[in-house]
């Protein structure tokens, strides 16, 4: 019994400090962040690389004193990818009274995009979610911020013409990974297949994506075409590297989307000196040479550590930091629209939608000039082209939207069916 | 439930098989029932209505998977794509009949438990890790159609957005409102799994998990009766996966691939197979256990370390802790947390008076 009463009490112990501990904290002039994450499930390989770029940000900011005086904090919760523990993340978020939330990952997206209008938090899903998000009318509190698959797919097009001239009777292979974000490009692929003139085959690469010899094979020996668009995830990229580089198809005729487009993609398929010429999408600045990523890094020196690892992984890093610093710039507009006073998330979402990239000095180079308007939530679509040259990852196209009259009228039909 | 008598007192079939063993056990149902549908709601917070709503649809599921792998011992991998059955079905009525979730909530279950019978059928003719298999083709099978058949899945997205469920015109569209409504299904359906299992078509099940041999010589149509397992069995999850798309206002396969099937695994085993009890601990063990640890981890550690590198830390620590105290409760308890409560109950039966 004794032991029994002795459990019990450290039970009891611990639930106290569980969830008494958290209340204690003082209040000052304080924000809070929500921010989803996954360091643990199926894109962990983002994640331990993306999150840490967003803390990092938010800690620089801290540390100059916060933003027009108040400190921000910031509640990560990692969720494995999963779809209910986003919500209980969400959840947990309101009850800390964030005025902001990052969302990660495509079914959280749609999972929280209702609860977030009900609940007037405006997030953030860089990356994630459905091209149709982009329409501020009907998703009013989700911000995709960045350029969405259908953007990406008209950006795509657009290296691929650039590269060849014209597209009239040219052929193009679309290999994707045959999931839901897989497939959403392919309308746009195909509209402006019809009205460019060009020849388009798609190729689906089943889950988990690490075997597609066939369809590669398939590509480079039967359809034999002039440039190759790849959207694939995890694992695939780098698989994709190595089967291309290995039947002899020109690394140089590939473009992929933003999420096979990592160092660390390349480097698994066998290191950026066999990747010579792989062409990338990114939707931040790639490499270390920003004015914030120095300031991070002279932060890291000032407390007498190192600069993070993760920062050589610098695509999904800088990813991180630009999501925080679009969140850090929503919060300075709303506080500045409110004349100081305490924001709340209506207020930030308005803030959102008067945020002007080109007017973030600090984000210079790292954040696309996007503009967010209330209809427009993905500010533009815009996208940068890097490629691999000489063992490194090099801009060769400077931030561009690509086909845009094309995607703003698909968003429009799409919001007009229902 | 808390209660126990000093011995087995038993002496009719009658007795043996009552819900309420005691009269005092009426009365700890009436205690709860106040507990969760008077002081809960009104008394704690939102955000952990907002778990106990995630605990009650997991526990829906549970239950469900409870009966065909606990109590008629046929394996099944397949249940995650059920719910994504259940949960086609009900947000196609729901966006293009706009039929109220009474409808649509039955409606997904029998969709479900038409497929679960199909899914089910090699069971027939195979146990055990064969069935394990053929039921993870299912699953493979089901997601495939719902990714590749726009007319399902509602186009290239595969997500379906449902309005918010609506009863006597009022919106569920806030976690008090949900928590009513899961609630609701959450006891209904431990109330029926109760039912079931002290039933004619529940000792059939234990029957036929124990020895299918023994079961068909007694008379027992095993062929009815696993399939019947399956129907149930996959009804309940069906009505789980109507319940998360309800939800989260939108049905979308991706939350439905096989590591929910294996989680809802997890659950049963860890709780306890073949019990009622069981499947509910197992529900809240799974669910709670990660949110508990990780508040407790960010209290303790926000002392030791940055919150940058305490995001890092939580993660990994809490998935190490979370992983070690399965195998550690498994260890203890092989038969799972249900049998560590009914372990705990008869240590109390007779204290202090034990020899």
């Amino acid at each position: 019994m004794r032991r029994f009463v002795k459990s019990a009490l450290a039970a009891s112990a611990l639930a106290v400090l569980t969830f008494g501990a958290g209340e204690a904290f003082a209040q000052g002039k304080e924000v809070v962040f929500g921010w989803q994450c996954d360091r643990t499930g199926p894109t962990a390989l983002v994640g331990t690389v993306l999150c840490p770029g967003y803390q990092d940000y938010i800690a620089l900011v801290n540390s100059k004193g916060g933003v027009e005086g108040y400190k921000i904090r910031v509640i990560e919760i990692d969720h494995e990818y999963k779809v209910p523990p986003a919500m209980e993340a969400h959840e947990r978020f309101k009850k800390e009274g964030a005025i902001v939330e990052g969302v990660y990952g495509t079914p959280q997206a749609g999972a929280l995009a209702k609860k977030l209008e009900e609940d007037k938090i405006p997030g953030t899903t860089p990356g994630f979610g459905t091209a149709m998000a982009a329409d501020g009318k009907k998703y009013p509190y989700v911000f995709p911020v960045a350029a969405s698959y259908w953007s990406q797919a008209g950006a795509a097009v657009e290296v691929v013409k650039e590269k060849l001239g014209s597209l009239k009777g040219k052929k193009i292979a679309f290999i994707f990974y045959d999931n839901p974000a897989g497939r959403e490009p392919l309308p746009i692929l195909e509209e402006l297949a019809k009205s460019e003139g060009f020849e388009l085959r798609t190729f689906a690469v089943p889950a988990p994506g690490v075997e597609m010899g066939a369809q590669v094979l398939d590509i480079t020996g039967r359809f034999k075409p002039d440039f190759v668009i790849a959207h694939l995830f995890g694992r695939s990229p780098s698989v994709s590297i190595k089967e291309f580089k290995g039947k002899g198809y020109p690394l140089s005729k590939i473009v992929s989307f933003v999420w096979g487009s990592a160092e660390a993609d390349i480097i698994a398929a066998g290191g950026m000196a066999v990747a010579e010429g792989y062409n990338t999408m990114q939707f931040a600045g790639v490499g270390s040479d920003f004015p914030v990523l120095k300031d991070i890094q002279a932060m890291y020196k000032a407390q007498g550590k190192p600069s993070p690892k993760e920062m050589e992984s610098s695509v999904y890093y800088n990813r991180g930091v630009v999501n925080a610093i679009v969140h850090v710039e929503a919060l300075r507009n709303a506080i500045k629209a409110k004349g100081g006073a305490m924001p709340t998330g209506e207020d930030v979402k308005k803030g959102m939608e008067a945020l002007k990239g080109k007017d973030v000095t600090l984000g210079a180079g790292l954040l696309p000039p996007l503009e967010v308007t209330p209809a427009d939530h993905e500010g533009g679509g815009w996208v940068q082209i890097w490629t691999v040259k000489g063992g490194k990852l090099v801009k060769t196209k400077d931030w561009f939207q690509g086909y845009r009259s094309t995607i703003q009228k698909h968003i429009a039909a799409e919001a007009s069916k229902s | 439930m808390f209660h126990r008598e000093s011995g087995v007192f038993k002496t009719t079939y009658a007795s043996d098989m009552a819900l309420y063993p005691l009269p005092i056990a009426k009365w700890t149902v009436a205690a709860l029932a106040l507990i969760f549908v008077v002081i809960v709601p009104l008394g704690v917070h939102e955000y952990y209505l907002s778990i106990l709503n995630l605990i009650f649809i997991a526990i829906v599921g549970a239950l469900g998977l409870n009966i065909l792998v606990g109590y008629t011992g046929q394996i099944s991998i397949g249940h995650g794509a059920f719910m994504s059955v259940g949960a086609y079905t009900a947000a196609n009525l729901a966006v293009r009949l706009d039929l109220p979730f009474w409808l649509t909530l039955p409606a997904g279950g029998l969709m479900a438990a038409l497929i679960g019978v199909v899914v089910g059928m090699p069971s027939l003719r195979i146990k055990g890790l064969y069935l394990a298999i053929a039921t993870l083709a299912g699953q493979l099978i089901i997601e495939w159609t719902i990714n590749h058949v726009p007319a399902i899945s509602g186009g290239a997205q595969a997500s379906i957005e449902v309005p918010r469920p609506e009863l006597f015109g009022v919106v569920l569209n806030t976690q008090f409102r949900l928590y009513f409504f899961l609630l609701f299904f959450a006891a209904l359906a431990i109330v029926a799994t109760l039912n079931i299992v002290r039933s004619r078509i529940g000792r059939a099940f234990v029957a036929v998990r124990d020895q299918d041999i023994a079961a068909e010589i007694i008379g027992i149509d095993i062929y009815r009766y696993k399939l019947l397992a399956f129907a149930i069995s996959s009804f309940y999850a069906g009505v789980c996966g109507v319940l998360y798309t309800y939800y989260f206002g939108i049905a979308n396969y991706e939350q439905f691939q096989l590591n929910v099937s294996i989680d809802f695994l997890a659950m049963i085993i860890i709780g306890g197979l073949g019990s009622v009890l069981g499947s509910i601990f197992g529900a809240i063990f799974v669910t709670l256990l990660p949110i508990v640890l990780r508040i407790l981890l960010e209290n303790v550690g926000s002392l030791i370390f940055s919150p940058g590198e305490l995001a890092n830390v939580i993660s990994g620590t809490r998935l190490a802790v979370f992983g070690g105290l399965i195998i550690f409760f498994l260890i203890v308890e092989p038969e799972g947390l249900n049998r560590l409560w009914r372990n705990i109950r008869s240590y109390f039966r007779v204290w202090p008076f034990s020899y």
